[in-house]
């Protein structure tokens, strides 16, 4: 019982980011990441103006083209420079951006850590 | 006049501020046991005049006194009275002026409230809350008055952006200000007490309902700006990970931290240095995030007109305050021996602020990198949502096995009996999840430890709740009501997120659209003169093909005269278990209209669960007095 | 106050965190794609707006010493004020190619546009939907890129061309 559920988990874990993309969804997730450049901190879906509809175009044809989600975003951002994605890329200048919280997280669990066991420590004395 | 009313009462409430500085001085050298009747009285006067200029101000915005700058700028005689009032505190200067009366307030409040505590720190900390009013009274004075005048006065006023004349948005800055500058007070507590030596328990006494009043109206200002932002905006979301939004994240984790940590320090006496910290840093945050969104430094679908000399005073005044905090707390902080056992809560709560410092940590480099990047290297890049939802999600996942399972162990050290009951739960919220995932639709992997962490945290603070109405452990209620209402947040929001409908397409009057599960109808459209804008309504006739059932919705697009703006309402039909949201929007040069629907699953409970967070927090509040 | 490291660390962390943001307030935060001057041009395709047969591409732009691509459309008043300086470059410099796109226009009302101010391209595209201005990296209307012989763009101008950008041009393509 125990390792059919186990096996039944494992199948839907990884099931699961297999079947979750369907192309609709993937568009309005492309539209999202990408901003509005002229308009005050709206992203292309969310925005009304001409700018937005036009680009929603072009990346519609890309996609319906077979692009993947990244060529798109480095086709708009050889175009319009890294500040048109909301997801800044990972490259060697957003280095610390990406790392950096993570960083400070295990900085933060190695103090807690050295504090209760410098604590146990005390007790035994 | 009134103009030159306000500036007096400015000034008087100037004068107050240095006359309680000097008198408390002299009073940290006397002998005697209690504070000086004098100081009492100036600080009633204090307040008395600080609240009487806001009057003044209000009263500018009722009767339209367009002698005023301020009033010229953000209000018009057409607007309704409610907006008018509103007006005072929805644009900078005025703002600035309620900040002031909120800093009068709460020290005065903290003065006569702590009338058991040590007299050497109530002083001090009188001192430096006058110091925070005389910086923010010289900032308004210098750069942002309020009660400017002009020559020759104008017949009618330019009128407050529409898109803020909003019943949500006209209380969502007092909230967010009380709890932001509310913070101020143990700012100062904290400062006065590295000075005095007041610590340990008895400061954690005396600063306990200050915190938790903040937290409550920060979290609630939070809430009703999010609200706001759902059905104002008109883009079907409520959070953007804008920098305004982002700004105002920034105080509350820390103050939530501190709420926590207060705790240990209140009941173990220890944590004291961290305690200070995060005094320190709250309202230093609350700073720092009015500094990068009034400055202009940050680009925001907020608009703030912004002003380089707003942002070097406020800068020269943040640095002041980081300096001497950093100076003081060096000098006096002492090392403390920590004693923390594994298995205790007191860990527990230390595991808390470790997540807490780190998605603030998060949010502050998210904002702050691409400014850093802009000034060093001349790169432009953008932070937004996605990269927010990367880093941070993942943790929440432990976090909220944390939060669940943290108040079950005792104080010191606990034997554990649980581990049966918390593999039990994690076995139940996999079976709910898997349920879910195989009845309504797939997610990715980590959506579902999302949806278990959720159901585990949910179910685990549901059986809590049945044994509090067993035992009548009352003073347990509002944490656990703020922990379960999180669990159900995050639910709700993962729900909402996986299982929302979004349809994007154009379409002219008369047209008919089909998706897969509704039929849009464009009926018509007719124009709707108001008192203050123009409104063009448009009929849709939603079909839902599974049920054959029929709605009405009636998006519009405003069109505003004072001053001349569109706005786009939507259209929002709101039931238990979902919210169909339909907008409208003109496409330019063409008679098509640019259609936006969305079906949003239990969007009403997203607003629910929030609100009971800040609702554990009030009664928080409330019931403190039955647990003594 | 005894001082450490850490104490020293923090200082100057702070120090350095006020400067930036010090140092942040004096920048302009608007953004434009100004920092992409210098790179090179896509290929691209576009036909001529009275004659579908007729077209041109990167090709053609390389036997030009220089070509100003220019966004216009006849419903962009900005547009019409800043045609006379496009009339006055066609006239005066015979080294520079003008080529128009025309964005999101109706042909009858574009050709009158030429018409009535007189006509300073020697290509006339048509970008009826808009795809080509993003393949150009253009948002907002008018909006023109200077390049070389070589594809590289020298110059963008974002809005309308004045006296000042005028003059630029002319030091350009000196």
């Amino acid at each position: 019982m125990k390792k059919k559920l186990f096996f039944l988990i494992i199948y839907f874990l990884f099931l699961g980011p297999l079947s979750s993309s369907d192309n609709k969804t993937e568009l309005s997730e492309i539209y999202k990441n990408l901003r509005c450049l002229v308009c005050q901190g709206q992203s292309i879906a969310d925005s009304n103006s001409d700018f937005a509809a036009t680009v929603k175009l072009v990346v519609q044809d890309q996609f319906n083209e077979g692009k993947t989600k990244d060529e798109i975003y480095k086709f708009l951002i050889s175009k319009y420079g890294e500040w048109i994605v909301y997801q800044p890329t990972f490259s060697k200048s957003n280095l610390l951006l990406w790392t950096l919280p993570y960083f400070i997280f295990i900085m933060g669990g190695v103090f807690i850590f050295l504090i209760i066991r410098k604590s146990k420590n005390n007790k035994a004395n | 006049m009134l103009s030159n009313i306000g500036i007096a009462l400015v000034y008087l409430v100037l004068i107050f501020s240095f006359l309680i500085i000097y008198i408390s001085s002299v009073d940290l050298k006397t002998s005697s046991q209690f504070i000086e009747k004098n100081i009492y009285k100036l600080s009633l006067f204090q307040i008395t005049f600080t609240v009487l200029s806001f009057f003044t101000l209000i009263i500018g915005f009722v009767n339209s006194d367009f002698s005023l700058i301020n009033v010229y700028e953000n209000s018009h005689t057409a607007k309704p009275l409610f907006y008018k009032i509103a007006g005072t505190w929805g644009n900078h200067e005025g703002s600035l002026l309620l900040w002031v009366n909120i800093l009068v307030i709460f020290s005065y409040l903290f003065l006569i409230f702590n009338h058991t505590h040590n007299k050497k720190f109530r002083l001090y900390t009188l001192i430096f809350q006058n110091i925070l009013i005389l910086g923010f009274l010289f900032f308004l004075l210098l750069n942002s008055n309020p009660f400017n005048s002009i020559y020759p006065i104008p017949l009618e006023g330019l009128g407050l952006n529409p898109i803020l004349q909003d019943p949500a948005l006209a209380i969502h800055p007092p909230l967010l200000y009380v709890g932001f500058v509310g913070c101020s007070i143990y700012f100062s507590a904290a400062m006065a007490s590295l000075l005095s030596g007041y610590a340990g328990k008895l400061f954690a006494q005396s600063i306990k309902t200050w915190v938790k009043i903040s937290w409550c109206f920060q979290t609630l200002g939070i809430i009703v700006g999010s609200i706001w932002a759902y059905y104002e905006l008109g883009w079907g979301g409520f959070w953007f990970w804008d920098p305004v939004e982002n700004a105002s994240l920034l105080p509350w984790f820390a103050i939530t931290a501190l709420m926590h940590s207060l705790i240990v320090l209140e009941k173990r006496n220890t944590l004291y240095s961290w305690v200070i910290i995060l005094c320190l840093s709250t309202f230093i945050l609350s700073v720092t995030g009015t500094f990068l969104v009034r400055s202009g430094i940050l680009n925001s679908v907020h608009t703030f007109a912004s002003d380089p000399t707003r942002g070097i005073y406020i800068l020269s005044f943040l640095s002041l305050m980081i300096f001497s905090a950093l100076i003081i707390f060096f000098i006096k902080n002492k090392k403390e021996t920590y004693n923390f056992n594994l298995k205790s809560r007191e860990t527990f709560i230390l595991a808390n602020n470790w997540f807490m410092v780190f998605f603030l940590v998060t949010v502050l480099i998210g904002m702050l990198y691409p400014i850093f990047l802009d000034v060093l290297t001349n790169v432009k890049i953008s932070v937004g949502p996605p990269f927010f939802n990367i880093v941070i999600i993942p943790l929440v996942v432990p976090f909220m096995f944390l939060m669940a399972i943290g108040p079950k162990f005792g104080w010191v050290k606990s034997q554990n009996k649980i581990f049966y009951k918390i593999l039990f739960l994690i076995l139940g919220a996999i079976i709910i999840n898997l349920l879910i995932f195989y009845f309504f639709g797939k997610y990715s992997f980590l959506s579902n430890l999302i949806f278990i962490a959720a159901i585990f945290l949910i179910l685990y603070s549901l059986l809590d709740l049945k044994k509090i109405f067993n035992n009548k452990k009352k003073f347990e209620l509002p944490r656990i009501i703020s922990h379960l209402s999180f669990g159900l947040l995050v639910f709700f929001i993962g729900i909402n997120h996986q299982f929302s409908l979004e349809e994007d397409f154009n379409l002219k009057v008369g047209e008919i659209k089909k998706t897969n599960n509704y039929e849009i109808n464009f009926k018509d459209m007719k124009v709707k003169e108001n008192k203050n804008y123009k409104a063009i309504i448009g009929n849709f006739k939603l079909t839902d093909l599974k049920n054959d059932l029929a709605q009405y919705l009636n998006p519009e697009i405003r069109i505003y005269s004072n001053p001349e703006t569109l706005t786009y309402e939507a259209a929002i039909r709101t039931k238990i278990t979902s919210d169909l949201y339909l907008t409208m929007s003109n496409v330019s040069r063409s008679d098509y209209y640019n259609i936006k629907f969305q079906k949003k699953p239990f969007m009403i409970w997203i607003w629910i669960s929030a609100l009971m967070i800040a609702l554990g927090g009030f009664m928080q509040l409330i019931l403190k007095k039955n647990e003594d | 106050m005894k001082i450490n490291i850490s104490k020293i660390i923090i200082f100057s962390f702070t120090i350095f965190l006020l400067s930036v943001f010090w140092l942040g307030l004096k920048i302009n935060h608007n953004y434009d794609t100004k920092s992409l001057v210098g790179s090179k041009i896509s290929k691209f395709y576009v036909t001529e707006i009275n004659n579908e047969n007729q077209y041109i591409s990167e090709e053609d732009l390389k036997k030009n010493k220089y070509t100003l691509i220019n966004f216009f459309a006849s419903w962009c008043s900005p547009c019409r004020a800043e045609h006379r300086y496009l009339m006055s470059l066609s006239n005066q410099n015979k080294e520079i190619k003008i080529i128009g796109i025309n964005f999101k226009d109706k042909k009858i009302n574009a050709n009158n546009f030429l018409k009535d101010l007189g006509n300073p391209y020697n290509f006339v595209g048509e970008d009826t939907d808009g795809k080509i201005s993003i393949s150009f990296g253009i948002y907002g209307i008018p909006e023109s890129i200077l390049v070389n012989n070589e594809l590289t763009v020298i110059k963008k101008i974002i809005g309308p061309i004045d006296q000042v950008q005028f003059n630029d041009i002319l030091k350009s393509i000196q």
